[in-house]
């Protein structure tokens, strides 16, 4: 049964088996485990992110390509549901419209960059990612009138999930976690279909690929397709949950940074790796700048390393510990943790 | 180049583009305005992509990092023209010029250094390995913008022009900053000096040849890689002296500096075809002119003026202006 759920594509380690159950439990019990907003936010941050990590994964980790416009589409998911529901106002019928058209933009944005950069290499796919994602970002904040600019969008959701309801945060909480579980399985399905089977085959030799009979054009346009989609509906879900949209949550290139990084630190094509890499990412950057902020005050005196330990440096750390893994441990915690496991039986 | 016929279609593509904004701006006055500003900021854009560019030719490696470059030059200058405010301040020329040029030789010594480093460090390992050297040096950018932080805060710092390089030449109707006239300047200088070198000179010779085919420098006994050490360098040097000049064009610096040039470069990089310089050079001063006529015609667009250009670009030449053969 759990086998079937998962496609067959068990974490093949105790302690990842563990560390997954420990945090689908977590999440599941967030709501009454941990009180106060600020742990229920993070919660939900964790929920969207695993979702939004996951499906990049299905790009870069399992297809091989880098894509820098992963914020947009995620970007596209939020602005929907926002722009919908401020024109509309608050209601399902402005919800599922949002998503619909956020998605059919998402998906022919996708196809059209797919087709029109991915005959050649990845690195100008990387390329043209990379402008198309810049120049989204700035069209979104010049229509002003549309998507509130800088600022941003703040606005009401349904009744049942706005906050005046009494278990409104709760609902909105229990339907991001159903949401995302769902998804996630889903895209697990997805990468253990044979469907999957061809992008990985794409992902190690494109030339061989192609040489046995699949257009690697097209495979690769769909898995583009495919996770700017998914990286669609975690937009919306980010945009349900904060009742805001605004550049800074969805579309800055911060956002794409993070999402590199967890992906790289979690573990490339394996899925379970945006999970942890998720989760890990989402409480250090909550709660591990706490942490950072006693070392700083202990170090106060030492001029250079005080400097270095400050908790907005954070991110220097992290960029460290990304250079490293993508060095020695390309498939990040979880290819470590299964390595383990076969030196094991070994 | 010798060979065969020269392309000139991308070159008649430019002054096209020049010809045609000459009516749709009207007055010749504002036309000769925006088109030293176009012209001055895409010849700081070549300075900073060209050693983007020729790395890419010579060792098939993107560095996605190489806004770090660009951001340190920039850093660097307003240390040292903050440290020689008497020069900055005093009204004569002469001293100007020297303080720019100490911040430049500064700022280009600094990004060279880093250059070497990073070349060691962040690149070495990943050779042929697409995916890992847009991971590792897009990684290699983070750290390197966390460093600029720790050392000169995370806000915008300015970095004012000298005394005697502000204001404008006034021609009749025709303004045109002064200091748009020596970015025009230096930046034909490095323009001059890389092709010089390219094509005059031994290096630039083993440099061509290793574009057009490593394997065949190799086996003639060459040392590609030292030579290709040389190229990294001196291509981050440039990019640090194109950030100097991209700082004061915009009078202030941020750590985000790099992010946002980096995107530029690309596209320039892209238009000219990957690994080519004469292409670079074109693809930057379309660019830049672009921008400064759109900036002027209709500033809503221009900030999508350069995806315009470049998908119009690759539609007619999908590789580029100025494809490099064997890729």
């Amino acid at each position: 049964m759990i086998a079937r759920l998962l496609s067959h594509d068990l974490p093949r380690n105790r302690w990842l088996a563990a560390a997954l159950l420990l945090i689908v439990v977590g999440l599941a019990v967030a709501p009454f485990a941990f009180p106060g907003s600020k742990a229920l936010g993070v919660a939900a941050k964790m929920l969207v992110f695993i979702l939004l990590v996951a499906s990049y994964d299905l790009l870069l980790g399992y297809t091989g390509i880098v894509s820098f416009a992963h914020t947009m589409f995620f970007g596209l998911g939020a602005y929907g549901v926002a722009i919908a529901s401020t024109q509309m106002g608050a209601g399902w019928p402005a919800v599922a419209l949002g998503l619909a058209a956020a998605l059919a933009v998402s998906l022919a944005l996708a196809l059209v960059i797919g087709l029109f950069s991915l005959r050649v290499k990845a690195i100008f796919f990387a390329m043209i990612t990379l402008a198309v994602a810049a120049a989204f970002q700035t069209l979104a904040s010049q229509l002003s009138d549309f998507t509130g600019g800088e600022d941003g969008l703040t606005f009401k959701n349904p009744e049942w999930l706005s906050p005046a309801f009494e278990y409104g945060r709760l609902l909105s909480y229990y339907l991001l976690f159903v949401a995302v579980l769902v998804l996630f399985l889903l895209l697990l399905r997805i990468v253990n279909s044979p469907f999957g089977r061809v992008l990985q085959a794409i992902r190690e030799n494109d030339f061989r690929a192609e040489a046995i009979g699949f257009r690697t054009v097209v495979y690769r346009t769909l898995s583009n397709v495919l996770s700017a989609g998914f990286a669609c509906i975690a937009g919306a879900l980010l945009a349900l949950w904060l009742r805001y949209t605004g550049p800074d949550t969805t579309l800055s290139f911060e956002v794409m940074l993070d999402i590199l990084l967890i992906v790289v630190i979690g573990g490339m094509g394996t899925m379970y790796g945006a999970v942890v890499g998720a989760v890990l990412f989402v409480f250090a950057q909550n709660y591990l700048q706490d942490g950072l902020k006693l070392a700083a005050g202990a170090l106060d005196g030492v001029p250079v390393l005080s400097a270095l330990l400050t908790p907005d440096r954070w991110l220097l750390w992290l960029g460290v510990l990304f250079v490293l893994s993508v060095y020695h441990f390309p498939t990040g915690v979880v290819g470590r943790l299964r390595a383990l496991r076969q030196k094991a039986a070994r | 180049m010798k060979l065969g016929a020269f392309d000139w279609r991308p070159l008649i593509l430019l002054v096209g583009l020049m010809l045609l904004a000459l009516p749709l701006v009207g007055a010749p006055s504002t036309w000769l305005t925006l088109t030293v500003a176009g012209l001055a900021m895409g010849l700081i854009v070549f300075v900073i992509a060209s050693g983007l560019t020729l790395v890419f030719g010579l060792m098939d490696v993107l560095n996605f990092g190489h806004g770090v470059f660009i951001a340190m030059g920039a850093f660097v200058a307003t240390s040292v023209m903050g440290g020689m405010g008497a020069w900055v301040a005093s009204p004569s020329l002469l001293l100007n010029l020297g303080a720019i040029f100490a911040a430049m030789l500064a700022a280009m010594a600094v990004a060279g250094g880093i250059g070497w480093a990073f070349e060691r460090v962040i690149v070495r390992p990943v050779y042929g390995q697409h995916l890992k050297q847009i991971l590792i040096t897009m990684g290699g950018m983070i750290v390197g913008e966390e460093v600029i932080k720790v050392i000169w805060g995370p806000l915008q710092i300015p970095l004012p022009l000298p005394e005697a390089l502000r204001g404008s030449f006034v021609f009749g109707d025709t303004a045109i900053e002064k200091y748009r006239v020596l970015a025009v300047i230096i930046g034909l200088l490095v323009f001059g000096a890389l092709l010089w070198t390219l094509n005059r000179t031994k290096v630039g010779l083993l440099v061509r040849a290793g574009v057009q085919d490593r394997e065949m420098v190799e086996s003639l006994g060459y040392r590609i890689r030292r030579l290709f050490v040389g190229v990294f360098v001196t291509g981050s040097a440039l990019a640090g002296l194109g950030g100097v000049m991209w700082g004061l064009y915009q009078q202030s610096v941020t750590p985000q500096i790099g992010a946002q040039v980096n995107v530029l470069i690309f596209i320039v990089i892209i238009i000219g075809g990957l690994g080519s310089t004469l292409g670079c050079f074109v693809g930057a001063l379309l660019v830049g002119l672009m921008a400064n006529y759109t900036g002027f015609l209709a500033p809503k667009v221009a900030l999508f003026s350069n995806i315009g250009l470049m998908v119009a670009v690759l539609l007619w030449r999908p590789q580029g202006l100025y494809p490099v053969t064997n890729r």
